[in-house]
């Protein structure tokens, strides 16, 4: 099932399909955004935002504004 | 070999341990300054190899990639670039970390590429077992094309190993490990084909970003028939980056391996109990509670200490050099002013202890993670969380920590409300004011009022950084991508020699920032209160003891009185009386406005201009003389007294509130790189000032 990375639900995981080169910085490509790539959503912030991601072996937080431009199709294990 | 002295750089992402590997190498012989123009601290240490050759160690600041985001990345990429540079390395070391590998060898491919002879270092070797991990170091050798030194910076094994291989540095391969031209053969040929003599990959760099690197300019190697836009090179570097993963993902699958049920989580364990919705906050409100506590309590005790040392100091040397004019600047004018400095250091070195306590363990990353949705309501960050903290002790550093807020508007808003926070230099003056006006009384038989009122103070300030962030943000029509990327590091045990030397560098930074400023300062206000323009000034002697020739006055008295008569008509007094008109709608004469005047050095310095005003004079340095002058203070025109409840009040929130420090004013002209901005903040805070002083005391007077 594809959806973005701001819909998963906590320790779901998904591997990165696509995401907006525009607006998306390098420096997140950098840290493992990409295609290809396993996602996990660790924890969202108490306020939903921002989210806790596990992006290819790295730990990062994202806001969810950016969370949203990157598409992701789930795994069910 | 022609020099035995080498030039090593270290490189490599944050949170590896590069700091720890810096601080194992060089000791304590280490210097940091700046980099010509920026703000960015160069460090650089010495290092003795085997074979008696010495190295010379830069720590570059920490880097995700050769792509620059930031004016510290950007120095980076310069460096390397520039081959002329009196830093440009012999080698470079990249350090890593073994359980971020993947990521850290992103960087590391690239410098490859400079074609620099490079050693990997594999950094936390002593986790490995723990974690369940395994490497296969020859393979991960040959594929890299470099050498290998697993080390543990804080366990200090595998150094010697390390230092080995800088001293045979020349056997290093200078090959890149993978070749990035095939993202576009095309377009690399073609470059290729024009500057045969110019490494691809740094014409490739030059012309992706916008740093300077002397000679080749972007414009130039734009301005060709094959350019690209901004649009398809931001899509080559994607491919790029692709292209080095790519490679990397094949090679550690094979050379890394990890026992999963091996490896124990300590990091969501402790990320449920320090980001838990109600747990996280409390939590960390307790922290900074904890924090405050100490840091006032500690300090006490050195900072009577400075105080008492610096008063004897000036006071040995007025008796001990020939008086004079010399002897009076060195110690009424120079001597204050470095006191007025040192006693800082107590207060801003414990708040830096324990910010870079939490920085190292791997909290601070949490705050912030439980802190942006909050502080993006005022149009902060939670990146702004760090310097709003390290406010309360000195808004210097706070400022330069606002750096890593990638999100220009975040920043700038940060930068220009940060001043509100208390900061120490208004504690003296607090202390003093509040003393004068609060009764010393217990309310509820616990709470003291005076010290409650110093908690207002502090609440008010952070209230007011609030307040005017909300304002700011809606007032700043500035268009920046909302950009917000932190990494989540591994908890760690903090390593006590990074912290130790951090915070000697930041208390560095205050001393010899703030420092030269207010030191001057302190000596330039020196000269103007000790001389005036006029007849009066100069004959101050003759005139008070003509006045006070029928009034039974003790020789100490009539040099008290003749100090504050000449002080009246100093060039200082007579700016006092200039602005007197200004100032007097908030409740404030003439004297109180020297105050403020000399408040542009610090604003502690408020309360050793009274003493001389109020001619207590160098004889009593004690507080308790100058507050009883200050109490019996009256207004020669209404005959009531100065220092009463409202203008006290007013006093207090006008120091709460102004723009009254140049240092300040001077880094974030750095910082903004334009003087718009403390000009704007200087005009805001101190209006501010003025006109909260004004409703205050026309309503409660």
């Amino acid at each position: 099932m594809q959806t973005t990375v701001d819909l998963l639900k906590k320790g779901e995981k998904a591997i990165i399909v696509a995401f907006n080169l525009e607006t998306i910085p390098l420096k997140l490509i950098e840290m493992g955004c990409m295609e290809g790539h396993l996602v996990e959503l660790v924890q969202a912030a108490p306020f939903g935002d921002p989210l806790y991601l596990d992006m290819n072996g790295t730990h990062l937080a994202i806001r969810k504004e950016m969370a949203k431009e990157i598409i992701v199709e789930i795994i069910h294990n | 070999m022609k020099n035995t002295t080498l030039k090593v750089a270290l490189i490599g992402n944050p949170n590896t341990g590069k700091t720890s590997l810096f601080n194992q190498l060089t000791g304590l012989n280490q210097q940091v300054g700046n980099y010509p123009g920026v703000t960015v601290e160069r460090k650089v240490g010495s290092c003795s190899l085997p074979h008696n050759k010495k190295a010379t160690i830069l720590d570059l600041p920490g880097t995700y990639s050769l792509n620059a985001n930031s004016l510290d990345e950007n120095l980076v990429i310069e460096l390397l670039l520039n081959k002329k540079d009196k830093d440009y390395p012999d080698v470079a070391i990249v350090v890593t970390e073994v359980e971020n590998l993947k990521r850290n060898l992103l960087l590391f491919t690239q410098i490859k590429d400079l074609e620099i002879p490079t050693i990997l270092v594999i950094n936390m070797a002593d986790q490995m077992e723990l974690k369940g991990i395994s490497l296969d170091i020859p393979k991960l050798e040959t594929a890299l094309k470099t050498k290998i030194a697993l080390i543990s910076s804080r366990k200090s094994t595998g150094i010697n190993e390390l230092k080995d291989l800088i001293v045979n540095y020349e056997q290093l391969s200078t090959e890149p490990c993978l070749n990035a031209s095939e993202i576009d053969s095309d377009y690399f040929n073609n470059l290729r084909r024009i500057y045969p003599n110019q490494q691809n990959y740094k014409l490739w760099l030059v012309i992706s970003q916008d740093v300077n690197f002397g000679e080749l300019s972007k414009n130039v190697l734009q301005n060709n028939s094959f350019s690209k836009s901004d649009e398809e090179l931001k899509k080559l570097q994607h491919k790029e980056t692709v292209k080095r993963y790519q490679f990397i993902n094949n090679l550690l699958k094979e050379a890394k391996k990890v026992d999963v049920a091996k490896a124990k989580d300590l990091r969501s364990k402790l990320d449920s109990i320090l980001t838990h919705k109600i747990g996280g906050y409390v939590i960390f409100f307790a922290i900074l509670f904890l924090i405050f506590q100490s840091v006032f309590e500690w300090s006490s005790i050195p900072m009577e200490f400075i105080d008492e040392s610096f008063a004897s100091l000036s006071t040995w040397v007025n008796e001990h050099l020939p008086s004079g004019k010399l002897n009076d600047l060195v110690s009424q004018g120079i001597i204050p002013g470095v006191g007025g400095v040192v006693i800082f250091i107590p207060q801003i070195a414990i708040l830096f202890l324990f910010i870079s306590l939490l920085e190292e363990s791997g909290y601070m990353s949490r705050v912030v993670f439980l802190m942006d949705k909050t502080m993006r309501r005022f149009g902060l960050s939670g990146k702004s969380v760090v310097p709003l903290i390290s406010g309360t002790a000195c808004a210097i550093p706070a400022i330069m920590a606002t750096r890593n807020i990638e999100n220009w508007k975040e920043r700038l808003i940060t930068i220009l409300v940060t001043p509100f926070t208390t900061c120490a230099a208004r504690i003296p003056v607090y202390a003093i004011l509040i003393a004068l006006i609060i009764p010393d009384k217990r309310i509820f038989g616990f709470l003291n009022l005076q010290g409650l009122t110093l908690m207002l103070l502090y609440t008010l300030g952070f209230l007011m950084a609030i307040v005017s962030a909300t304002i700011l943000n809606k007032m700043l029509q500035l268009k920046s991508k909302s950009f917000f990327v932190i990494e989540m590091p591994n908890y760690k045990m903090p390593y006590y020699k990074n912290v130790g030397l951090n915070v000697l560098e930041k208390t560095k930074t205050f001393v010899f920032g703030a420092g030269k400023i207010i030191v001057s300062l302190s000596i330039i206000l020196w000269f103007m209160a000790s001389y005036g323009p006029t007849d009066n000034f100069a004959n101050a002697e003759e005139i008070i003891t003509t006045e006070s020739l029928n009034q039974s006055l003790s020789e100490e008295e009539l040099q008290d009185k003749i100090a504050s008569f000449k002080l009246e008509n100093s060039y200082i007094g007579i700016i006092g009386k200039t602005i007197e008109p200004v100032i007097q709608p908030l409740g404030y004469d003439w004297k109180i406005g020297i105050g403020i005047v000399a408040s542009f050095a610090a604003r502690e310095v408020f309360v050793g201009t009274m003493a001389t005003i109020y001619s207590v004079g160098s004889h009593s340095d004690e507080e308790n003389t100058i507050k009883e002058k200050m109490r019996n203070e009256v207004n020669s025109v209404t005959g009531k007294p100065i220092y009463t409840f409202a203008s006290g009040i007013s006093l207090l929130l006008f120091y709460a509130f102004a723009m009254q420090c140049m240092s300040t004013l001077a880094i974030v002209k750095k910082e903004t790189n334009s003087w718009k901005w403390p000009i704007i903040q200087l005009l805001f805070m101190s209006g501010l000032a003025y006109l909260v002083a004004l409703t205050v005391f026309q309503f409660l007077k």
